[in-house]
């Protein structure tokens, strides 16, 4: 999308939380769903339009983990922490999957087709361990399955990127 | 016009069925179906009953048929997680009605139910996980079970007003407006014995009557629904969120008539995209219908009803912080009093109910507070979702009536720990609650006798454990979830929850000493009592019963350096045993790290520099050349 499309978003967002109380959050849901992250400019006019001071919309913007301070990359890799996903082994199938990708969970994939994160549980511990591939989750992984499940997604992407490399090789 | 001049109008599918189908396919889409592949199978459904020509798929709403017919629904958690995705497959018509349903469906396999069950009426018996005709291996997953708050989860299609509807959907709202005063409805709920299901167990009829009882200086009064279900290893809430939707507005409907309220709140959290795109879809089509809005079915009664989605703080499921998060601030608690009821949400009197709580009220109201309340156990009445999930075999929800044995739970409804494996402890209550051993299998799941053990119900999480997970590694999890979510408020909670941690890395890093076991207990006490919220003040619970109940693991971590599960990777060597290595390569190949070298039919070495301690090698070598100590 052109930066003027993104632009008009952002304002019309600014305009229909105007004057609304408690926005703050969604404002902040809304223009990271724009800008995939919350750069420095944007808060500081979801502040101005919000009137609150930067600090206190900085200090929402920090507080909750679901707000991005860096750009994020195209797709997100969750890996589930919860309870029964930790007890089925998620620190090796986390630790299989950065390997994989060659980076960190909270860090980008150099040609920005992933970010992983660590979270905590996401509902589906019936079929724990978990991975979830943007809002598709994958269950009763292994670490081999899950870095099989991963080759498999990024295949698909950079194929339809009409990338060559698209065979599933590591990016490290 | 006076409420007794009008007449209400009674709610009704405006769309009844026009056909009743011969085969009805029912597919769990819960978030577990779908990550095990449920989608795919209701896709395989649609196009393969497509080709053939004995049955017309219709939906039985809009298309009339008069032929043989077949409708696909989609629906909530069917329960049985374990064997996800779950195919229910009812035919015949009238009398001879059966049902049977298939677990662990693959796409791969619908052609074989469509040519044997559907058209030539022969289920297929190894497939089956349930059927009418006779118990199964997995009977003692269902026969159990009494479903009061998941009565339609699993069944209805929850993007289907008109499915909710005719399951008596929004009859328990109707009969509160047209026939109960609130004190009337508060005082159906208090006889009932209905407790808090978010973790708590406070009385929700007290709850109501408090809030009922206080004033609002401008009249406005707030009913928030807690759907901010944070616990890692529970997933009761999303279930009914994504279930049943409007079984949660319609409690909240009734609640809000109860204590005067006419504004909503629905906080779910953003980890579940299902539940929050179901929720969107359910409240336009009550918005449409008129069963929340203005003057609902025709009384003086309006309640609307916002959707808050949460962005990622444990913390916000807290009450007073989840007020603070819907103002939009930063979601930390407040100190209390003033409790909500008086001055909550800005500073209006508002109550606060969980997803669980909320959901089984209309069915309280439409068949009576006995009802419910004959069910249970002394002060825990009625029925409570449990999650299973970790070790055990049948994974998934169950829902059973309160005070049954947690041995019943584990190892008669979740058929016991898998592989056969020894159990070591069952987890209840996530970061807040505690691991039980073996010895408390048979206390009743009862919120006094639970807390007696220094765990809790809770939200009714129960994860098992077995002998491959360490008691010291399954504290400091817990451990660094609280640390992590602790919002930095009061200082016991900030500071003593990262010096608890600090020392059970110790411990699971082998260099921990007995001074810090008793360090460790004497600042869990303090956090304990010193806490402002109940995120502070339960988060050392799971360090407690772990001391209380494996004392002896603990020792082990600090005197000998062993860990017995073979968890802690410092206390863990992996070696290959020269002589029973017969070189066949499988342990190389399972090495993620390639740490393992050697030639074929030449003994393989594991270079311990490299080795991170993961097991692979160890759970793939067939002739137990793979030692570990």
């Amino acid at each position: 999308m052109s930066e003027q499309a993104l632009e008009e978003q952002f304002g019309e967002l600014l305009e229909h939380y105007k004057g609304e109380r408690g926005a703050l959050v969604p404002l902040l849901q809304g223009a990271q769903a724009i800008f995939g992250w919350l750069p420095k400019d944007v808060i500081a006019r979801v502040a101005e339009a919000a009137g609150e001071p930067l600090s206190m919309v900085l200090g929402v913007a920090t507080f909750y983990s679901q707000f991005r301070l860096k750009p994020h990359a195209k797709n997100t890799i969750r890996c589930c922490h919860g309870t029964a996903c930790h007890v089925s082994g998620a620190p090796l199938i986390s630790q299989e999957v950065e390997r994989c990708l060659g980076v960190h969970a909270g860090e980008n994939t150099e040609d920005m087709l992933f970010t992983i994160e660590e979270v905590h549980c996401v509902g589906a511990c019936g079929m724990a361990p978990v991975v979830m591939i943007n809002d598709r989750a994958h269950g009763k992984l292994t670490p081999d399955k899950a870095v099989a499940v991963v080759k498999e997604f990024r295949a698909a992407e950079l194929a339809a990127a009409g990338l060559a490399g698209g065979n599933g090789d590591g990016a490290a | 016009m006076s409420m007794a001049e009008r007449t209400l109008s009674r709610p009704a599918p405006s769309r009844p069925r026009l056909t009743i189908p011969d085969v009805d396919i029912r597919i769990c889409l819960g978030t577990g179906g779908v990550a095990a592949g449920s989608r795919e199978v209701l896709k395989a459904f649609q196009e393969k009953l497509a080709q053939t020509d004995v049955l017309a798929v219709i939906r039985p709403r809009e298309d009339d048929c008069a032929g043989r017919c077949a409708s696909i629904t989609g629906t909530g958690c069917q329960g049985l997680c374990a064997m996800d995705p779950l195919v229910e497959v009812h035919m015949g018509l009238n009398g001879s009605r059966s049902a049977v349903t298939y677990g662990l469906v693959t796409p791969a396999m619908v052609d074989e139910i469509i040519a044997k069950h559907i058209v030539g009426g022969e289920p297929i018996e190894k497939w089956i996980v349930r059927t009418d005709k006779g118990p199964t291996e997995y009977e003692a997953f269902f026969d159990r079970q009494e479903k009061l708050t998941l009565r339609h989860v699993g069944i209805i299609d929850p993007e289907e007003i008109e499915d909710y509807l005719e399951a008596d959907g929004y009859q328990a709202l109707y009969k509160v407006l047209s026939s109960m005063t609130p004190e009337q409805v508060v005082d159906e709920v208090s006889a009932s014995g209905l407790r808090g299901r978010g973790g708590a167990g406070f009385p929700t009829g007290q709850k109501w009557k408090f809030a009922a009882n206080y004033k609002s200086p401008d009249g406005v009064k707030y009913f928030i629904c807690n759907g901010d279900e944070g616990d890692p290893g529970a997933f009761m809430d999303c279930s009914v969120l994504e279930g049943d939707p409007h079984a949660v507005f319609e409690g909240m409907a009734i609640g809000a008539y109860a204590i005067g309220a006419t504004t909503g709140y629905l906080y779910v959290r953003a980890e579940y995209p299902l539940a929050i795109r179901r929720l969107k879809i359910a409240m336009k089509a009550a918005e449409e219908r008129g069963f929340i809005g203005d003057n609902i079915m025709g009384s003086d009664f309006s309640f609307h009803l916002k959707l808050k989605e949460g962005a990622g703080a444990f913390v916000c499921g807290e009450e007073t912080a989840m007020m603070e998060s819907i103002e939009g601030d930063r979601g930390m608690p407040r100190l209390r009093p003033p409790f909500p009821a008086e001055s909550g949400l800005w500073n209006r009197p508002t109550n606060i109910n969980n997803v669980e709580t909320l959901a089984v009220v209309p069915w309280i109201v439409l068949n009576g507070a006995e009802a419910f309340a004959s069910r249970g156990y002394e002060r825990s009445k009625g029925t409570k979702v449990f999650a299973l999930a970790g070790k055990v075999n049948r994974t998934g929800l169950a829902e059973v009536p309160m005070g049954m044995p947690l041995r019943d739970v584990i190892f008669g409804i979740g058929g016991g720990v898998k592989k056969n494996k020894a159990f070591k402890a069952v987890q209840m209550g996530g970061p807040s609650g505690g691991c039980l051993p073996e010895a408390l299998l048979d206390l009743p799941v009862d919120y006094e006798t639970i807390n007696q053990t220094g765990a809790i119900v809770g939200s009714g999480g129960m994860i098992v454990i077995d002998e491959d997970n360490c008691i010291v590694d399954t504290a400091r999890y817990f451990l660094g979830f609280t640390q992590q979510e602790s919002c930095g408020k009061c200082p016991p909670c900030r500071i003593g929850t990262k010096r608890m941690l600090e020392i059970l890395d110790k411990i699971c890093e082998g260099t921990g000493t007995l001074a810090d076991l008793a360090f460790l207990e004497e600042i869990a006490q303090q956090v304990k009592i010193g806490s402002l919220c109940g995120l502070g003040a339960t988060a050392p619970n799971p360090v407690l019963t772990a001391l209380k109940y494996f004392p002896e693991e603990f020792r082990e971590h600090v005197l000998e350096k062993k860990c017995r599960a073979h968890a802690c990777a410092a206390l863990t060597t992996y070696i290959i045993d020269p002589e029973t290595c017969n070189g066949c390569r499988a342990c190389l190949r399972a090495c993620p790290v390639e740490a393992i070298s050697g030639e074929r039919k030449e003994v393989h070495v594991i270079d311990q520099e490299l080795c991170i301690k993961c097991g692979a090698c160890f759970d793939k070598c067939r002739f137990d050349a793979v030692r570990r100590s």
